[in-house]
């Protein structure tokens, strides 16, 4: 292998990792907060290129205020599941809650299937991002270079909210203790509320640039991003919102660096990425930037 | 409600459904069934051929004096509920011929099952010679895949003057692989060289590490005889590392989601093909556009062309056994001689695949476009 193409392969593994990055973000954060793995995660994602089509498509709207309002919309969806899907549950056994979010990602991928139906449909890329940048014999798609850049400007901004404001501060608490954030005057259903927009918004934002790079949007195409968001999540150590993000790079890169050096394991790939999930959870079960478990009680 | 008023009324409900479920309507229609993917992977093939189907039952809505009633199961583009598809339809519902699968792996997980039950089907497009093999009541509509993986090398290297190829294969599919052997074989045997052969799998969306693998090989043509989706993304992609080499594929390429899909990057990729409008030549073929066109107001297209074709020679043979005994049935439909489909004109060959001519397509500013006809 020549050195460009090896280069080129680095080029593709850090672009589709920053994908899963920007995917496992909102996963983890979710959980972080809520210890709730939500399944529907993948199915926003879907949800808002569905949103982005039609805002695009149907209302003409251009692309810089129907990629917001998909976002924002998904958001407010993000607040409605969590008002009938979990809210209910809210002291209920946790296996319960993952059941819930369980059954919500089959409710919303079938709902998709019998208002849109099962053929998939193409995504409207702006054309801003179609553009190719050649240097050194490398081919660099512009989509490629923003794709990491937003993974890394939404961390910064979540961590931001999550470790210098006041919401991100109750959110934190809400983390480690329910009961007694509530006793400290904390309006705990707002700050739930608070984490599902924008954990909905950041599956928003990843499904936005999913779909522009791989632009086939049916009703399940959030099954997949959804379970390598998942397995970015545990490597990194789930509810660390870095480490969703390292480990969605190294997962991305990982994927592509084993097809590129081993092709003949090219259809092994998703083995691969469970393979490591298997491994995380025998020896490192925390992850790479997990805090060791505290039990709670 | 006392526990006698219970039993009573769990025994009347009883009742009432072993009625339902005699065959009191089998006697007024002859019931069809079709397993056909409308979700997942390839959820395009079969919303064609359903289409397709629907209007040839308009066209020949009755046979041996009954109405023809087509009874649809969703297989979800998976091979398992293809075959529970198949099981369904067959025990449950009592149909007496079979249409489907869209795709030759999930055909092969039905066939088995109306095989056994000595229901004969047809299957509108599968193409892998293994779909037929060894059965007696599975037939096809379509030709098979060594045909085509041949046209194509011919093709490639006469036409595209290819030296060298590179494949690129769905391992997930019988059709992708078995075409793709068929093809290496035959471009070898006419001279040309396999500089690269790797692989991808169906629902895989990033081809960029192949990509970069093939992109070093520097061939003249990628063949990629894959389904739509995979080609379009592919195509995508390939086109975005700067592979601007042409791209040759088969019969699973012609679904519009591909232009959609692919848009500009699917310009100019070639495959070989059952049908195109403009080389339709049948009488049936005319009727059936114009219906179709009036209907769905696109296109006809090449899979529902294919589905409606195996609704006619269904019905075809019915007709000519006079009865809708599967054994009959069989016996009519492997005789089927100089058959006016809308695909063409069809004779059944060895095993149940028919002898017909193919076509070469192209995409060309964003529409299927016919390149030539080639016989068998």
């Amino acid at each position: 292998m020549t050195s460009t193409i090896f280069l080129q392969q680095l080029i593709n593994g850090i672009s589709l990792g920053s994908l899963y990055g920007l995917v496992a973000v909102g996963y983890t954060m979710v959980y972080g907060i809520l210890r709730l793995i939500n399944f529907a995660h993948g199915d926003l994602l879907m949800f808002a290129a569905y949103v982005a089509i039609y805002a695009t498509t149907l209302s003409a709207l251009p692309w810089f205020l129907s990629f917001p309002l998909a976002i924002i919309v998904t958001g407010v969806l993000g607040i409605v599941l969590d008002r009938a899907a979990y809210k209910p549950l809210r002291n209920a056994p946790r296996i319960s809650l993952l059941i819930s979010a369980i059954g919500a990602s089959f409710l919303l991928e079938n709902l998709a299937l019998v208002f849109i139906g099962g053929v998939p449909r193409a995504f409207p890329r702006p054309e801003v991002f179609d553009k190719v940048i050649s240097l050194f014999g490398l081919r660099i798609q512009v989509l490629t270079l923003y794709t990491p850049i937003v993974t890394l400007v939404l961390l910064f901004g979540l961590l931001y909210i999550v470790f210098r404001t006041k919401v991100g501060k109750a959110m934190r608490a809400a983390s480690k203790d329910f009961e007694t954030t509530r006793l400290m005057g904390i309006n705990l259903d707002r700050i739930i509320s608070i984490t599902f927009l924008l954990g909905s918004m950041l599956a928003a934002a990843g499904g936005i640039m999913w779909a522009m790079k791989y632009p086939q949007v049916n009703p399940f195409m959030g099954v997949f991003p959804g379970l390598k968001a998942f397995i970015a999540a545990v490597l990194g150590g789930i509810g660390n919102i870095t480490g969703a993000v390292l480990g969605g790079f190294l997962l991305g890169l990982g994927e592509i660096l084993i097809v590129a050096f081993v092709p003949e394991l090219a259809q092994y790939r998703d083995a691969f990425a469970f393979v490591i999930l298997i491994l995380v959870l025998l020896f490192r079960p925390t992850g790479i930037m997990g805090e060791p478990i505290i039990d709670k009680s | 409600m006392g526990k006698k008023n219970v039993l009573t009324l769990l025994v009347v409900i009883s009742i009432l459904f072993s009625f339902s479920s005699m065959p009191v309507l089998a006697e007024d229609v002859i019931k069809l069934g079709a397993y056909l993917p409308m979700t997942g992977s390839v959820a395009a093939y079969g919303d064609m051929e359903w289409s397709g189907i629907q209007i040839a039952k308009e066209m020949e809505p009755e046979v041996l004096g009954k109405k023809v009633e087509v009874m649809l199961v969703d297989t979800k583009s998976d091979k398992i509920e293809a075959a529970n598809a198949v099981t369904l339809l067959v025990e449950k519902e009592k149909v007496v011929g079979v249409l489907g699968e869209a795709i030759s792996g999930n055909t092969m997980a039905g066939n088995p099952i109306s095989e056994a039950a000595k229901i004969p089907s047809v299957s509108p497009t599968a193409t892998n010679p293994l779909v037929n093999q060894g059965k007696n009541y599975a037939f096809r509509a379509c030709f098979i895949d060594p045909f085509q993986g041949e046209v194509a090398a011919r093709f490639a290297r006469s036409e595209l003057k290819a030296q060298t190829a590179a494949v690129i294969i769905d391992i997930a599919q019988d059709y992708c692989v078995g075409l793709g052997n068929f093809f290496v074989k035959e471009f070898v045997k006419q001279g040309g060289k396999i500089v690269s052969t790797t692989y991808i799998q169906t629902g895989d969306q990033d081809f960029s590490a192949q990509l970069s693998a093939v992109q070093s090989t520097k061939p003249d043509i990628i063949y990629a005889p894959n389904y739509y989706t995979e080609d379009a993304l592919m195509a995508k992609q390939a086109r975005d590392l700067g592979i601007n080499q042409p791209i040759l594929t088969g019969d699973g390429a012609q679904a519009d989601a591909l232009i959609e899909i692919g848009g500009a990057s699917v310009e100019n990729m070639y495959f070989t093909a059952h049908f195109h409008k403009q080389a339709a030549s049948t009488d049936r073929a005319k009727e059936y556009i114009k219906r179709y066109e009036e209907k769905y107001k696109k296109d006809a297209d090449a899979f529902g062309a294919l589905g409606a074709d195996a609704y006619f020679l269904l019905v075809d043979a019915i007709k000519r056994a006079g009865s809708t005994d599967g054994t009959k049935v069989r016996d009519a439909l492997a005789a089927t001689k100089d058959f006016k489909g809308v695909s063409g004109t069809l004779t059944m060959g060895e095993n149940g695949n028919p002898i017909k001519s193919m076509v070469i397509n192209k995409v060309e500013n964003g529409k299927f476009v016919y390149v030539t006809t080639i016989n068998p």
